[in-house]
């Protein structure tokens, strides 16, 4: 009598894993970063619409947030707002990571939109961005003054994530004057 | 973001595989071994960003920049095992199609094994069983038809 | 106003529907005959009804009704009108009326090919499929429906996707949900006989042509999607271990095992449990398919409609349906012990590694296809898992299989006496390591590892299944279609493994960069672009390239790949140019824009290609021939 009941069990355990799948349905998407407690690659960019290079060293010490955007992705439009909020905050700093696009078009996009980033950097071709495991923008890193990723955002940045995700990990000492 | 991945998901396998002979390719590296690792390896690549498909089949930016990844570290002389580390460390497990041997999903590459070797195991025993059976068995007719 | 009607008849449908499943099942409970008569009068009214549904839904593609939200999203005016018409199927909503009429005729099919049934269990059969039908139709209603209008209506609807606007494509889900459905009916024959607690052989007498017939559907439907991709995908592939097609191929999979136990539990009354647990297991498989494709829980580049909500339905149903049957397997099972015995070398032994070697196959790749949502729910983190897993462990288990299949032709039943064939069988393998030696060394050049395996089963396996005809046709015995389709079914099986080993092994290709005027090579072939134009199709414009095929030096023909550009959905596509030939296909595709006139060009010989869906479309065709028997429909003696 026990092993015709196996079918059933095996069933049964299928039945748990699909219904877990389905609750999980919307966080498919996600891939966690390989990145996350490891330290965040340096990088030597040119600046957007500048001849001179920026080296990531000089944020060194200091707890910063790489933002990874784009003229030619929607969601980046989406979350700018809430990028300008951020920068206002003074919270932390915030890089530009101008991902595969034209200095010219990141340039006029940010005067048109207003500019949240301390610094703006272009990675034309996306040699850089292929360091930091990025596949698709906007992504947003979060770097503690050791160096250490301790946190990446995929997809349009929401108050609800800043507050969450990234503020939440912050020391109170952090950042800017506030 | 999630947009972009929603896009390239649901539905818009059009999108995906009707722009595939775009993934077309016709850069040569220098030498035909390498051209050969090449080939290989951007098959066992996942595109992050469009993810059922390898980066020598997708036809978004990144499996192009990928690809150029993939080919810089051939002309500079790593190997297979080198390359493949270097985009895990910087992507994650996910990015390899053939499932890193570990112990997280050694279930995975076993699971075959045991349960071949468990049917093995069955087979035997009804087979000695049914054999024993087929000696003192007179009622069943011999040899039917097929 | 149609569109009202469709839906209004599709409520009606449901509701024949429990009737049918009500008064099929309760009515043999308590001992009322009369109840069955109702039973088979809801299956005529859930058919019509369901006609009615899906006519309506076709009417409104061909009239062009936008006014109906899934009409518009799935068709325009410009759309041809094969495929306004396949647009029906095209995506969720639609595809699921489709599959709820299929069900209701296939029911249909069962009650009036029912009159050697007894009367109960024929009853019983109508009610569980009514069941299924239920859940079905509800699905559809609750969720799904296709009938929602669209306020307000818009002038034109979104085109059909361009991938779909294809022949085969338009033929594909027809023929996989007939696959799907048949095998709801093996389903239906197992719950019927375990609620009676009794399965005998007449039992699988009547369950073999059904299930057979299911699995020669099935088969036609997963090589219409296997060739419609390699021909319209662009890049020659033909196989992706994608997690729809591996959702249709592990159904296929059982029910191959399926038909083979079936056929042990018919002459000799073994295996009862077996085939239970495979006619269970084959129809929770496709239900799974379905509920893979449509919630959203894998990623695959094919899901239908990324819906937990849809999912969880699916869910329900599964476990319902599912869970129901193997709780009547664990009661009814081991009642089913049968005593008889067979020897070690015998008939029964083959069809058992067959039935293992098969479920082991199938259970792999569950594994591979499950993996990255079994990995996630349990917490391990994203798993990817891609042909490097796939491609070894199927074959792991089924290189065994086809040895041994091709010596189990010989056996005999009960006593084996394969000693008797052991001439027949010897020659056989010795024929097929010469062929193999010859395509290895002679007609082809290199070979992987795995190609003088894979020439040597696939040889041996079309010469093992002639031996038997050919022996009774000398003897003049009768041949039966059950003997001859047998014969032809798992000759072309052999067909299939070399082709697929020739295609895998000797598959030449290379992306070439080409200006007007400028040539490649490949092999012996060289490809020529002479040309580029523009064309216009009914709904799509395309830059159309002439290449000019050579094989040494000699013409082979002049391809036309095209890039089309559907003006609507706004997306871009390949047709590729194939030139078919006995022994090879010769494949172009266009790529993208290099720049300064140049265009990238992928060109391709794939040899014995087409003999892979040729084999495929043979073996269903000998399932169908060896369903024909005279002797499933002699009545039982009493």
């Amino acid at each position: 009598m026990n092993r015709y009941l196996l079918p059933g069990g095996v069933f049964l355990l299928l039945v748990i894993v699909l219904f877990i799948g389905i609750q999980r349905a919307p966080q498919k998407t996600v891939i966690p970063s390989a990145l996350l407690g490891k330290p965040a690659p340096q990088f030597t960019l040119p600046v957007l619409g500048g001849n001179e290079s920026f080296n990531s060293s000089s944020l060194a010490g200091r707890w910063h947030a790489i933002n990874v955007w784009g003229t030619w992705c929607p969601e980046c439009r989406v979350e700018h707002d809430m990028l300008l909020r951020i920068a206002d905050s003074g919270a932390l700093p915030l890089i530009g990571f101008n991902w595969k696009d034209e200095d010219s078009a990141a340039l006029g996009w940010l005067q048109q939109l207003g500019n949240p980033y301390s610094v703006g950097v272009a990675d034309r071709d996306g040699r850089e961005a292929i360091d930091w495991g990025v596949y698709g923008a906007p992504e947003t890193f979060l770097i503690d003054d050791r160096g250490i990723v301790v946190h990446k955002h995929v997809g349009a940045m929401t108050p609800e994530v800043w507050e969450r995700e990234f503020l939440a990990r912050l020391p109170s000492t952090a950042g800017a004057s506030q | 973001m999630t947009r972009w991945l929603r896009v390239c998901r649901v539905g818009l396998l059009a999108l995906l595989l009707s722009s595939s002979a775009l993934a077309i390719d016709p850069i040569e590296l220098s030498d035909p071994a390498l051209q050969e690792r090449y080939r290989d390896l951007t098959h066992e690549l996942r595109c992050m960003q469009c993810q059922n498909q390898s980066i020598a089949d997708s036809p978004v930016g990144l499996a192009g920049d990928l690809r150029r990844e993939v080919r810089e570290l051939l002309e500079s002389g790593k190997t297979d095992a080198e390359i493949r580390e270097h985009l895990r460390a910087r992507y994650g497990d996910f990015i390899l199609f053939r499932p890193v041997f570990n112990w997280r999903n050694a279930w995975l590459w076993a699971a075959p094994v045991i349960l071949l070797l468990l049917g093995l195991v069955v087979a035997v025993r009804v087979l000695r069983q049914r054999a024993r059976l087929a000696a003192t068995d007179t009622t069943s007719p011999d040899d039917p038809a097929p | 106003m149609i569109a009202e009607l469709g839906h209004y008849a599709l409520v009606l449908a449901l509701l024949a529907a429990v009737t049918q499943a009500a008064f099929g099942l309760i009515g043999p409970a308590v001992g009322k005959p009369a109840w069955s008569a109702v039973a088979r009068s809801a299956t005529s009214a859930q058919f019509m009804l369901a006609t009615i549904s899906l006519g309506a839904l076709v009417w409104a593609f061909v009239q062009n009704d936008f006014s109906v939200e899934y009409v518009a999203s799935n068709s325009n005016s410009a759309l041809p009108l094969l495929y306004r018409i396949s647009a029906v199927w095209g995506a969720h909503e639609g595809s699921l009326l489709l599959w709820a009429w299929i069900l209701a005729g296939w029911t249909l099919a069962v009650s009036w090919r029912s009159d050697g049934l007894p009367e109960g269990f024929a009853a019983r059969v109508l009610g569980i499929l009514g069941l299924v039908s239920i859940g079905f139709l509800l699905f559809t209603l609750a969720t799904s429906n296709p009938f929602a209008r669209l306020e307000p209506a818009v002038p034109d609807g979104r085109d059909l996707n361009p991938l779909l606007q294809d022949p085969a494509l338009a033929a594909h889900p027809p023929m996989l949900y007939a696959g799907y459905v048949g095998l709801s009916v093996a389903f239906a024959f197992a719950c019927a006989a375990m609620i009676e607690g009794r399965l005998d052989q007449t039992w699988a007498r009547w369950t073999r042509p059904w299930t057979t017939v299911a699995w020669a559907f099935l088969t036609v439907g997963i090589a219409l999607g296997s060739w419609w991709a390699y021909y319209e995908l662009g890049w020659g592939g033909y196989w992706f271990w994608d997690p729809v097609e591996n959702a249709s191929f592990m159904p296929w999979l059982v029910g191959t095992a399926l038909i083979h136990s079936l056929a042990v539990t018919e002459k000799r009354g073994l295996f009862k449990s077996w085939t239970l647990l495979l006619a269970i297991l084959a129809f929770s498989l496709s239900l799974l398919g379905t509920f893979l494709v449509r919630s959203g829980v894998l990623v695959s580049v094919h899901s239908f409609a990324a819906d937990p909500a849809r999912g969880m339905f699916i869910l329900i149903f599964l476990v319902m349906i599912i869970g129901g049957a193997l709780t009547l397997y664990a009661w009814r099972a081991p009642l089913l012990r049968s005593e008889a015995g067979f020897e070690f070398t015998s008939r029964e032994s083959f069809l058992l590694f067959n039935n293992i070697l098969l479920v082991v196959a199938a259970a792999a790749i569950f594994a591979g296809t499950m993996a990255p949502l079994i990995s996630d729910a349990l917490g391990l983190g994203t798993l990817s898992v891609g042909r490097q897993y796939f491609d070894p462990v199927f074959l792991l288990p089924i290189l065994p299989l086809l040895a041994l299949a091709a010596v189990g032709l010989h056996s005999g039943w009960k006593r084996g006496r394969v000693t008797e064939r052991r001439a027949a069988i010897l020659w056989t393998l010795l024929a097929s390591v010469l062929v193999t030696l010859l395509l290895v060394l002679g007609v082809w050049e290199g070979a992987k590892i795995l190609t003088p395996v894979g020439f040597a089963l696939g040889v041996w396996l079309i010469l093992s299944p002639l031996i038997d005809p050919i022996d009774r046709w000398r003897r003049k015995l009768t041949l039966t279609p059950a003997l001859l389709g047998m014969a032809l079914a798992h000759a072309s099986l052999g067909v299939f493994v070399v082709s697929i080993t020739a295609v895998e092994s000797y598959t030449r290709e290379r992306d070439l960069a080409l200006a007007v005027g400028e040539a490649g090579q490949v092999g012996e072939f060289e490809y020529r672009l002479t040309g580029l134009s523009g064309v216009e199709g009914p709904n799509y414009d395309a830059l159309r390239g002439e290449v000019v095929v050579t094989e040494n030096g000699k013409p082979v023909g002049v391809l036309y790949p095209e890039k089309r550009n559907y003006w609507v959905q706004r997306q871009v596509m390949t047709e590729a140019g194939i030139d078919m030939q006995l022994t090879r296909d010769v494949f172009v595709a266009l790529g993208e824009d290099l720049g300064a006139g140049r265009w990238s060009v992928r060109a391709q010989v794939r040899p014995l290609i087409n003999y892979v869906w040729f084999a495929a479309v043979l073996m269903a065709l000998g399932g169908i021939w060896a369903a024909c028997d005279r002797r499933y429909r002699r009545e039982p003696h009493a």
